[in-house]
């Protein structure tokens, strides 16, 4: 099968700005991975062509690159894939093209630099000369379900929309990170990772839930579902402090029991504060367009007494 | 009239709140549809990711609660926003897939003299409407075709994300990454689909509050990248993104210093104007941005 690559190339010592090669390649898409168009690349078109690779097996997590603005990690992605959802056409980027150093080579240190701020390593007292191994029981290793196959690979945090537009955001692989020794019996700093990624701005309650990151990531780890039970543990802990976030978290159970559907300016209220003030001028435009439920015409669910009992029987959390 | 389409309709808050044109052109297009559409009264509000965030149990209990009542009407549930969509379907996927879970779900459903069985299957309208009902068949009922429009489609997260769900929830296959059943929808209508970046990217909704700035450079980009494209107008089928896209649509280009006016039409609002319902019939006077296409 024939394939027409558009390859971004840009050598920051020398280019102002990037430019796309357009490279014909026949591909065996039964056999072909991306990793094996890019080493053609370099082999038969241009040896300067510049990625990074090393282990071949989708272990080392260094391949990344998007295809057709998709985190793909090159060694494990097949191009049979690829054809069949971006059709013959394909385009291969760095993760991130404002990062890049020289062609798929991006400079990775914003990457690095928020993931050690989780503290991704074990804080416990270590016995220096021990006598046994200090092994965890098998019920106790599953808790961290698959969070220990991160590969640093980057896909899903130049996946993050969030990643693009707020510099002081930890990202999903931090987080995951971030779970992964929250959840681990024998380490001592959960509190104090809790409080990182509870920090408004910064940590947890600034994604977006769009599943990028889940989608992007190649060791299937889903790292948006480690943020919401990073957001589950910051309640349960008790590290949770009453801000707009956790207000508007918990403003949702209070509604769901007072009137079973969601009372959506009372939410906006309790999660705010004063700060509702500013949504004045924004309301007033949704009432202009009869956007406004007033209180006195909210909807209730039918069969309320049903929903308030289950919020009394099934309730797990206090705040 | 045994083979009249009959589904048991989720509506989620938003439409019965800041959003009342998409519950009011969702009923309008049913009946030019000769679809009937029961409403499920008895729902609470999904949770919308938030309680999911404070207390998932609660939440589970409650989504499968909403569900029981489609259930005991035997019909298929059809939700007509994302989030609620993302959460019920997320519910039916781990009840359905740990009996244990289900069990302890059940054991509360139980005190109110309900039980999930896992019977009804959860969709969106969108795609209930093109796997039930067809696009040849809509395409046979349009007398006013859109083909002066170019239409922006903007797919919303939580009905193509994470894809292994809603793929298991809908009989087709949706990319996450190359969406394509909106597309499809718009040029069944005759109008003709904008291809842009933006269409299956995240409008920020979920942060509104903690992230303003956050959420109005993702609202703002999506709007401009369609705008850019020579849309004349965006469509979604999702109640957030569309609070998003056309509420917070002037502070959103504000934040990404960008003037422009693009307005953005429900899912239903859009197969109302092809099927000839009246502007009042599809609440077009409840859109901020003025819809001035007809």
């Amino acid at each position: 099968m024939k394939v027409t690559l558009k390859v971004f190339r840009f050598n920051g010592e020398r280019d102002y700005l990037p430019h796309y090669d357009t490279i014909e390649m026949e591909i065996d898409e039964k056999k072909d991975v991306v990793l094996d168009v890019l080493n053609r690349i370099k082999w038969e078109h241009d040896g300067s062509f510049t990625y990074r690779r090393s282990c071949r097996h989708g272990i080392c997590g260094s391949c990344a690159i998007k295809v057709n603005g998709r985190s793909t990690l090159a060694c494990k992605e097949r191009m049979e894939d690829m054809v069949a959802l971006f059709g013959t056409e394909l385009v291969l980027e760095p993760v991130s093209k404002k990062r890049a150093i020289k062609d798929m080579v991006v400079d990775k240190s914003d990457f690095w630099e928020r993931y050690e701020r989780v503290k991704p390593w074990l804080e416990a007292e270590i016995d220096e000369h021990p006598t046994m191994e200090n092994i965890i029981p098998p019920e106790e290793a599953e808790k961290l379900e698959e969070s220990d196959y991160c590969i640093q690979c980057g896909c899903c945090y130049y996946a993050c929309p969030v990643i693009e537009v707020n510099e002081n955001y930890l990202g999903p692989a931090a987080f995951e990170k971030a779970f992964r020794f929250t959840a681990d019996v024998r380490d001592h700093a959960k509190r104090e990772r809790l409080e990182i990624v509870d920090r408004l701005g910064e940590g947890v309650w600034d994604c977006v839930k769009c599943f990028e990151c889940a989608e992007a990531c190649p060791k299937h780890i889903d790292p948006i579902g480690k943020i919401t039970k990073l957001h589950n543990e910051i309640f349960k802990e008790g590290v949770a402090r009453s801000n707009v976030a956790t207000r508007h978290a918990v403003g949702f159970k209070h509604s769901i029991k007072k009137h079973g559907i969601l009372d959506e300016g009372h939410l906006v209220a309790y999660s705010e504060g004063f700060g509702v003030l500013k949504h004045l001028p924004e309301a007033f435009e949704m009432w202009k367009k009869g956007k406004i439920v007033m209180p006195w015409e909210m909807p209730k669910s039918k069969k309320l007494d049903e929903i308030k009992k289950l919020v009394e029987i099934a309730s797990t959390v206090r705040f | 009239m045994s083979n009249r389409l009959t589904y048991a309709l989720y509506t989620g808050c938003t439409a019965r709140e800041s959003t009342p044109e998409l519950l009011k052109s969702t009923l309008a297009v049913a009946k030019k549809l000769d679809i009937e559409l029961v409403l499920l009264d008895e729902a609470s509000c999904c949770g919308a990711s938030h309680l999911q965030d404070f207390d998932d149990f609660l939440s589970l209990v409650l989504n499968a609660r909403n569900i029981c009542y489609a259930e005991r009407l035997d019909l298929p549930m059809v939700t007509i926003c994302n989030t609620c969509q993302l959460n019920t379907a997320m519910t039916k996927e781990r009840l359905d897939s740990d009996p244990k879970l289900r069990a302890r779900v059940n054991e509360a459903l139980e005190e109110v003299g309900l039980v999930y069985k896992g019977t009804v299957s959860v969709r969106h309208f969108l795609y209930a409407l093109i796997e039930d009902y067809g696009l040849e068949r809509l395409r046979s009922k349009v007398v006013k075709p859109l083909s002066q429009f170019n239409i922006a489609a903007f797919y919303g997260c939580h009905n193509i994300r994470p894809s292994q769900l809603h793929n298991k929830m809908n009989k087709g296959e949706e990319s996450p990454y190359r969406p394509t059943t909106l597309d499809d929808l718009i040029e069944a209508l005759e109008g003709n689909s904008v291809d842009y970046d933006h269409k299956n990217r995240c409008c920020g909704f979920h942060v509104d509050l903690q992230a303003p700035t956050t959420s109005n450079i993702l609202t703002g980009n999506a709007i401009i990248d369609a705008y850019d494209n020579s849309a004349d107008f965006m469509v979604t089928p999702c109640p957030l993104c569309h609070l998003n896209l056309d509420v917070k649509q002037e502070a959103a280009l504000k934040t990404i210093n960008r003037e422009a006016r693009l307005p953005v039409l429900h899912l239903p609002q859009m197969i109302g104007l092809a099927l000839g319902c009246s502007p009042e019939e599809l609440g077009l006077n409840h859109n901020v941005v003025p819809v001035d296409l007809v």
